[in-house]
């Protein structure tokens, strides 16, 4: 089945993610490697030319590896990866408190709420 | 390195009061796919005619892999006309045969694969199918073929949601870096993360020719909200 991309964000960046969160994830390993452009794109339903400008942003980043004799890897310097991970993390932690700011909820309110999920909850059935 | 279609000074008038396509100058290079849109009567099936030869402009010129149009660059263009030009009373299988006489490049194999993927018998004879099912027979021919230019006039209008998937991953999977794809359709959110770039045409001049990914960028919109921004109505 096809990738579901977004509307409104350049499709690239929107691969380099979804690779991203498959090298954080495990799903490729480190040292792994990587499927070739034309399957991922053939998977993605998507432009093998913006797959390839996808991959190129990850060897940027030094989180994928092109090896003459290999084709394309992952790399095995794990801190790196991690280092990922957690940029992905923030955006996801600032995207749940932008979404809860619109709901009209204060950071402490929503900090709290991802503990406890029924605190909030009640206090909206008292009425 | 020069592109793949060079055109310059294109203008097709068919009266005076007439003018389909009004001075295009454009270099599209190998390697792309690129959808051609615009509002009825923007001048795209009448450029597209012209690619192939089957009009000639009024003014200015088109030239494929350096050369005018004629019979060398015919071999080395598929075209998907916006009508069928097959005749319903004859067998799949002796219209494949037909494309393998007439296009050196025609892979029957290939078109039999598809067929077969498609769950189209070679058998059947073109009148018994429906619509839809002879829109795929006729793209499934052009696909079929290893061109340097495939020209798609509006090839997924006419066919199911799951063919139509189908047939973009069919696109992909025969991409290859020399070939450069030309697709002119209305459905552009369906095929818009196929594409690498699109050309914007409005009264038969040239609007916009620029990346699917630039116009993300730019407007922070997909191109079919772009595409209906700029020509509301």
């Amino acid at each position: 089945m096809a990738w579901n991309l977004e509307d409104g964000r350049p499709i690239y960046a929107q691969l380099v993610e979804r690779l991203q969160v498959r090298i954080v994830s495990g799903r490729y390993g480190p040292g792994k490697r990587l499927p070739s452009v034309r399957e991922l794109a053939a998977e993605a339903s998507v432009n093998p030319n913006t797959m390839q400008k996808a991959f190129a942003e990850l060897e940027k980043s030094g989180l994928i590896l092109t090896q003459r004799t290999n084709g394309r890897t992952v790399t095995e310097d794990e801190a790196l990866i991690q280092r990922s991970r957690q940029r992905l993390a923030e955006g996801y932690r600032k995207d749940y408190f932008a979404g809860m700011k619109e709901l009209g909820y204060s950071e402490d309110e929503a900090a709290a709420m991802l503990y406890n999920r029924r605190g909030g909850m009640e206090n909206e059935r008292t009425d | 390195m020069s592109g793949l279609i060079e055109i310059s000074g294109l203008t097709k008038a068919y009266n005076k009061s007439s003018i389909a396509v009004n001075n295009i100058n454009l270099v599209l290079p190998r390697g792309r796919i690129i959808g051609l849109l615009g509002p009825n009567g923007s001048g795209k099936t009448t450029l597209i005619k012209m690619l192939n030869g089957l009009l000639t402009p009024t003014q200015g010129s088109i030239r494929i892999n350096g050369q005018p149009v004629g019979v060398e660059t015919k071999a080395r263009v598929a075209y998907l006309p916006d009508r069928t030009y097959l005749s319903g009373g004859r067998k799949i299988y002796e219209i494949l045969d037909y494309f393998c006489d007439f296009y050196a490049d025609f892979s029957r194999e290939r078109a039999l694969g598809m067929l077969q993927n498609l769950g189209i018998s070679p058998q059947a004879r073109l009148s018994t199918l429906s619509k839809g099912t002879r829109e795929k027979v006729q793209l499934i021919l052009v696909m079929s073929r290893n061109a340097d230019l495939y020209v798609l006039d509006e090839p997924i209008a006419g066919v199911d949601p799951a063919a139509r998937d189908y047939i973009l991953r069919t696109i992909i999977n025969n991409y290859n870096p020399e070939a450069t794809v030309l697709i002119s359709t209305h459905l552009i959110g369906d095929i818009e993360q196929v594409l690498d770039e699109v050309i914007f045409m409005r009264y038969g001049c040239l609007v916009l020719y620029t990346s699917v990914d630039n116009i993300r960028e730019q407007h922070g919109k997909s191109v079919d909200a772009y595409f209906r921004e700029v020509f509301a109505c």
